[in-house]
C-alpha cells in the first residue's frame, strides 16, 4: 500500500473545557472514498477543520501527504508553521463547507478564479478556461455570470465544489455538503461528488448523513461518537450488521 | 375543488373599484399649501433678504475660492478619516491587547472631545510645540521646521477634522467588518489565502456595503463641519462671507450665499453617494435598484403608452 493521503494519531482538540476530540487515529489511502458519520457534536466536523488547520490540534499529530499539519518537525523539536507555510498547505486541499461559503460580491466564474488567480497566480485567461470547464463539469455552464444570491442553494454548492476543485487540490473535504439544501437539491449535488470519487478516483473525506451516497461511492465509513470513532468498516458492513449499539441506534434514526 | 362551481363565474375584466376617500390627507395637504404660499410669499416680498446681493456675490471671486477651500478641506479630513479609521478599525481586531487598546484609547480621546476645541488646539499648536524636527527619537535629528511654517490655519483645520473623523470612522469600518460572515473568512483560508490577501479581496469589498452609507453621512455632515475652521481664520466659505458682511453689512444675503452653496454640494454628494452604494451591492439582492435616470426614463415611457 502507498503512503497514506491523511494520517492521524490520537489527535485531540478542546474549546475551552469543552473536549471535543479524545484520541482520533485514522489513515486515509489516496484516491480512498471515505465517509464519516456521527451524531452532532461527535467531533466530526472538528477534525476534518483540524487537517487543513482551520483548527489547531491540542495533543497528537496529523500529516496530510507526509507533511505535518501546522508543525515543522526538526530532530525531536516541533515548531509552529509560519503563516505563508499554512496557507501553501491549504491551497492543495479543498474544502466545502455546508453553508456554501461562496464569495457574495463575486459570480460564479469570479468566485472559482480567486484562488488559482491570486494564490497560485495562474494568469487571468488560463484561470477563466479552467473554471469554465469545471462549472460545466458540475452542470453549471450556464451560470457562469450568475452571483450566489442568484443561485439555488444546490447550484451555489456545486459551484463550492468547482471553486475548490479549481485548486486542483490531492485532497477534498466535504462537510456536511447537503445538510443545508432542500431535499430535492441533494441528488444534484451527490451526483457531482459521486463523479469526482468514482470517475475522478479524487481522495476525499465526506462528513455526511447520506447513506445512499456511502452506500454508492465510498469505501469506507467511520462512525464518530463523542470524540471517538467507536466503528469502522465498509458501507455493506454498516448497512447489513453494525457491530456497536450506539451505531444501531444512530442508523435507525437518519434510515 | 377549490373554486365553486354554483357561483357566477367571476368576470376577467379590469377591477374598477369606488376608491377609499381620505378626508385627513387632503386637509393636510391644504394646510402644507397655506404654509408654502406663506412661506413663498414672505421670501418674495421681505426686502431685507436681498436678493440682489445674494445674486451679486453667487459668483463673486471672493466666495467661489472660499468654496474651493471647503471643497479641498472637506475631501483631504475624510481621506485622513477613512485612512486612519481603517488602520483603527484593524488595530481594534488585532490579538495583541497593546495595540488593540492603543486603538480604543484614540477614540475615547478624539470622540470625547469637542472637535472645535480639537481645531482651535491645532490652530494654537505652535503654543505647545514651537518646533518639529525629523530624526531618531531620543537620538539625533535632521531636519528642523517652525510649528508655524509647516502647520498654516489651512493644515491645522485638515489635521484637526482628519484626526477626529478617524474615530468616528473606526466604528463604521470596524461594523463594516463584523457584517461579514465568518464563513467567508475561512473559506478563504481553505483556499490558501493569506490574512492580508483576504482582508483585501474577501473582507474589504463585502464590507464596504455596510461602510459606504454612513461615510456617505459622513462626507456630508464633515463638508458643513469645515465652517467650524473659519476660528482660527481658514478663509474657507463661512469665513469669506464672513469677510464680505464685516465690511458691508450685508450679514442676511451672505449668509444665504453660503448656505446655498452648502445646500448644492450636499445634494450633489448625496446623488454621488447613490451610485457608490449601487456598485458596492453588486451580488447582494438578486436585481439591482433602478437609477434615478433609469426610473424618470421608464415613468416617462409608462406615462407616454397611456396618452
Amino acid at each position: 500500500m502507498s503512503a497514506p493521503m491523511v494520517k492521524a494519531e490520537r489527535v485531540q482538540k478542546s474549546f475551552g473545557r469543552l473536549h471535543v476530540l479524545k484520541g482520533v487515529s485514522l489513515e486515509v489511502a489516496p484516491g480512498e472514498v471515505v465517509c464519516m458519520i456521527g451524531p452532532s457534536g461527535s467531533g466530526k466536523s472538528t477534525f476534518l477543520r483540524c487537517i487543513n488547520h482551520l483548527e489547531k490540534i491540542d495533543a497528537g499529530r496529523l500529516w496530510v501527504d507526509g507533511e505535518l499539519v501546522g508543525y515543522r518537525q526538526v530532530g525531536d523539536k516541533l515548531y509552529e508553521q509560519r503563516d505563508a507555510d499554512i496557507c501553501r498547505d491549504r491551497a492543495e486541499i479543498g474544502m466545502v463547507f455546508q453553508r456554501f461559503n461562496l464569495f457574495g460580491h463575486m459570480t460564479a466564474l469570479e468566485n472559482v478564479i480567486e484562488a488559482p488567480v491570486h494564490v497560485k497566480k495562474v494568469r487571468k485567461r488560463e484561470a477563466g478556461e479552467q473554471a469554465r470547464a469545471l462549472l460545466a463539469r458540475v452542470g453549471l455552464a450556464d451560470k457562469v455570470d450568475s452571483y450566489p444570491a442568484q443561485l439555488s442553494g444546490g447550484q451555489q454548492q456545486r459551484v463550492a465544489i468547482a471553486r475548490a476543485l479549481a485548486m486542483k487540490p490531492k485532497l477534498m473535504l466535504f462537510d456536511e455538503p447537503t445538510s443545508a439544501l432542500d431535499p430535492e437539491l441533494v441528488g444534484e449535488v451527490l451526483d457531482v461528488m459521486k463523479g469526482l470519487a468514482l470517475d475522478f478516483k479524487t481522495t476525499m473525506i465526506v462528513v455526511t448523513h447520506e447513506m445512499g451516497f456511502a452506500r454508492e461511492a465510498a469505501d469506507r465509513v467511520l462512525m464518530m461518537d463523542d470524540g471517538r470513532i467507536i466503528e469502522e468498516g465498509t458501507p455493506q458492513h454498516f448497512f447489513d450488521d453494525p457491530r456497536e449499539e450506539r451505531t444501531k441506534q444512530f442508523l435507525s434514526a437518519i434510515l | 375543488m377549490v373554486t365553486s362551481d354554483t357561483a357566477e363565474p367571476v368576470p376577467a375584466d379590469e377591477i374598477k373599484a369606488i376608491p377609499v376617500r381620505h378626508p385627513g390627507r387632503w386637509v393636510a395637504a391644504a394646510i402644507i399649501l397655506i404654509l408654502g404660499a406663506a412661506l413663498a410669499k414672505s421670501l418674495a416680498t421681505n426686502h431685507r433678504f436681498e436678493w440682489g446681493v445674494v445674486k451679486h456675490y453667487f459668483f463673486s471671486d471672493q466666495v467661489l475660492r472660499g468654496l474651493v477651500v471647503t471643497l479641498e478641506l472637506t475631501a483631504l479630513s475624510m481621506a485622513i478619516g477613512i485612512a486612519i479609521g481603517v488602520v483603527l478599525a484593524i488595530m481594534r481586531l488585532s490579538p495583541n491587547p497593546l495595540v488593540s487598546s492603543a486603538s480604543w484609547i484614540y477614540i475615547w480621546v478624539f470622540r470625547g472631545t469637542p472637535v472645535l476645541v480639537q481645531i482651535l488646539f491645532w490652530g494654537f499648536i505652535s503654543a505647545l510645540y514651537p518646533s518639529f524636527s525629523l530624526g531618531i527619537p531620543f537620538g539625533p535629528q535632521f531636519v528642523h521646521f517652525s510649528a508655524n511654517s509647516l502647520i498654516t490655519p489651512f493644515v491645522a483645520g485638515m489635521l484637526a477634522l482628519g484626526l477626529n473623523e478617524g474615530a468616528y470612522m473606526a466604528e463604521i469600518v470596524r461594523a463594516g467588518f463584523i457584517s461579514v460572515e465568518e464563513g467567508q473568512t475561512e473559506a478563504a483560508q481553505s483556499l490558501g489565502m493569506t490574512r492580508l490577501l483576504t482582508m483585501r479581496r474577501i473582507i474589504l469589498p463585502q464590507a464596504m456595503r455596510v461602510i459606504i452609507p454612513p461615510t456617505g453621512n459622513e462626507t456630508i455632515s464633515m463638508l458643513k463641519t469645515t465652517s467650524l475652521v473659519s476660528v482660527i481664520a481658514v478663509t474657507d466659505l463661512l469665513y469669506s462671507v464672513e469677510i464680505i458682511y464685516a465690511r458691508t453689512y450685508q450679514t442676511i444675503p451672505l449668509l444665504i450665499v453660503a448656505s446655498l452653496w452648502y445646500l448644492i454640494v450636499t445634494s450633489v454628494l448625496s446623488f454621488g453617494q447613490y451610485y457608490v452604494e449601487r456598485y458596492y451591492a453588486r451580488g447582494s439582492s438578486r436585481e439591482l435598484p433602478d437609477t434615478p435616470l433609469q426610473r424618470l426614463r421608464r415613468n416617462l415611457r409608462i406615462r407616454h403608452e397611456y396618452s
